[in-house]
């Protein structure tokens, strides 16, 4: 199985690749810049693996929430991809994303992803870990304010993204009881999109390249004229 | 050469393919005009949501108009700028990622470039040099074209857009959005007599234009009278005859500061028949492309880009858009 990732969504820019079980990525904090960076980022790690677009399965990128307009590029980057290689996609969650990499490199088995999604809210999910090892949503993704979060009804879950950071006071007080450990510094990232796209796509989950799609979350933007 | 065209710098989007052969193969405009309609005007974040639903799907629906593979292009050509920055984005990544795949060169045109180039997409078509009045919702400019990537920038509007002004004095009147058309329908039964508005900056030298001074005296104009459809119809064509004189007048000013006899119109407002009319008139030869490349289409993108990637040039993998950018600044081919 050959599956290229990429994932713009926050203000880190990232490419994996997965080949025959092996992971590799490339990470740059880079704010505003994904554009300029994500051709020659994908460029230089096909060249490193000595693998065409050719020989891909698939295409995976993280699919938000996060940033409207990174999401965006990452979308429209890989629906050009996907449809130039004639190439199947896998759409991942950024909040996926993030609870995958806690569960592997934290060892945890419950997550509570939360990223900031300005304006006084937050994006925020749950996942749990799997027999096979991948973040399986149990709470469903949504954009709130962290005062409406409803307390999850078992204990010892890990807290996850920036956002428990940022709503730090917030979001201890209401789920203090509730919580083993908090990650705050975790961002979605390419490497993990990769991980969770092999098992979407055994699953029958990639999609044609036109139907790969921002998931927003935030879907009130503007205000209709009376 | 065969090139794909991709055209999304506000609420239209388009895709072409044109070839140096045949000329334009195919192509398609999805316009967003009824998804804004609710809101009164163009809201940018929901351009951007709507351009990335649609282009990819157009995409393919004008290769397969075409009867076309992929393989068969030769490259790709975007509007980088100006324009509303996050719908500009989709089609810049979406188009430079396709370029990337198929491994063919990629090429940035100015959107203004295109709409004043479309006139060259007729059998009847401008040489160059000419004079180009590009007006529409987002522009109103007057430019001297001495060649491809040869501007320059003669007059400007230093408020709204004449499309803009349109719009707004037609919402004036209760017309719904976009209203410009709709004005410019009403205008058809209303009384040139019966009011006389500003024709603004006519009387200072120069080519520049001021457009909202005369949608505030639309509006005094409105609140001084009862409402009825015929005050409405007669402010409707006492503003259309303001605008069109004063476009007129500018055209005029700029043929003969620069001393040329062509002058092509572009732009959703070059479709208006008052305007057509009046420029008739003008001791000069006047191009108009056909309605369908005068509003925003990826026609005009496609035939720009294949003249610059014919002339050699291409984009490096950074995928940059100019959400402001000067036709000025546009490079000689």
């Amino acid at each position: 199985m050959k599956l290229l990732a990429l994932d713009t969504s926050t203000e880190a820019c990232s490419t994996a690749l997965l080949c025959e079980g092996e992971v590799i990525f490339h990470h740059q904090h880079a704010p505003r810049k994904h554009a300029d960076l994500i051709l020659p980022m994908l460029d230089e790690l096909l060249a490193e693996a000595e693998i065409k677009l050719s020989q891909l399965d698939a295409i995976a990128f993280g699919r938000g929430p996060g940033s409207f307009t990174g999401v965006r590029i990452a979308t429209s980057v890989t629906q050009g991809i996907a449809f130039s290689a004639d190439k199947p996609v896998v759409p991942v969650s950024t909040l996926a994303s993030v609870a995958q990499q806690v569960i592997d490199e934290q060892n945890e088995s419950y997550v509570l992803t939360a990223l900031d999604a300005r304006m006084g809210e937050v994006y925020w999910a749950g996942w749990k870990k799997n027999p096979k090892g991948f973040a399986e949503n149990v709470i469903p993704e949504s954009v709130l304010p962290p005062e409406k979060i409803q307390k999850p009804e078992q204990d010892n879950w890990a807290g996850a993204g920036n956002a428990w950071k940022i709503y730090e006071e917030i979001l201890s007080q209401k789920l203090a009881d509730n919580l083993k450990n908090i990650y705050s510094d975790t961002t979605p990232h390419a490497a993990s999109i990769v991980r969770l796209a092999e098992w979407y796509f055994n699953d029958g989950l990639a999609v044609p390249a036109e139907e790969a799609l921002p998931v927003y979350l935030r879907n009130k933007v503007a205000e209709k004229k009376p | 050469m065969r090139v794909l065209g991709i055209e999304s710098s506000c609420d239209e989007t388009g895709i072409a393919i044109m070839d140096s052969e045949q000329g334009l193969v195919a192509h398609t405009v999805y316009s967003q005009i009824e998804l804004h309609a609710e809101y009164g005007g163009v809201v940018p974040e929901l351009a951007s949501r709507d351009h990335i639903r649609k282009t990819l799907p157009l995409i393919r629906s004008t290769l397969d108009e075409a009867k076309m593979k992929a393989d068969e292009l030769d490259g790709v050509a975007y509007t980088a700028g100006p324009g509303l920055i996050g719908a500009l984005l989709v089609g810049a990544s979406l188009g430079r990622s396709l370029a990337w795949g198929w491994g063919v060169p990629a090429v940035a045109v100015h959107h203004m470039e295109g709409h004043l180039l479309a006139p060259m997409l007729e059998d009847n078509k401008p040489e160059f040099p000419f004079v180009a009045l590009l007006v529409s919702g987002g522009h109103t400019l007057l430019v001297q074209v001495k060649g491809v990537g040869q501007y320059k920038v003669l007059g400007e509007s230093l408020d709204d857009a004449v499309g803009e002004a349109f719009d707004k004095t037609a919402k004036l009147l209760g017309l719904p959005y976009p209203g410009g058309p709709e004005l410019a329908k009403l205008a058809e039964r209303g009384n040139p007599e019966r009011f006389t508005f500003p024709r603004p900056m006519v009387n200072r030298p120069g080519l520049d234009f001021s457009f909202s001074g005369l949608k505030t005296f639309a509006l005094n104009t409105v609140h001084s009278v009862d409402g009825s459809d015929q005050d409405k119809a007669d402010i409707a064509r006492a503003f259309e005859d303001a605008v069109v004189d004063t476009l007129f007048i500018k055209c005029r000013r700029a043929l003969e500061q620069v001393r040329l006899d062509t002058l092509i119109v572009a732009g959703g407002v070059g479709a208006n028949q008052r305007l057509r009319k009046k420029l008739s008139t003008l001791d000069a030869n006047v191009f108009y492309p056909r309605p369908e490349y005068c509003t925003d289409n990826g026609a005009m993108i496609a035939y720009a880009g294949m003249l610059r990637l014919q002339a050699g040039e291409f984009v490096s993998k950074e995928i940059k858009v100019k959400p402001r950018w000067s036709l000025e600044e546009v490079a000689a081919t």
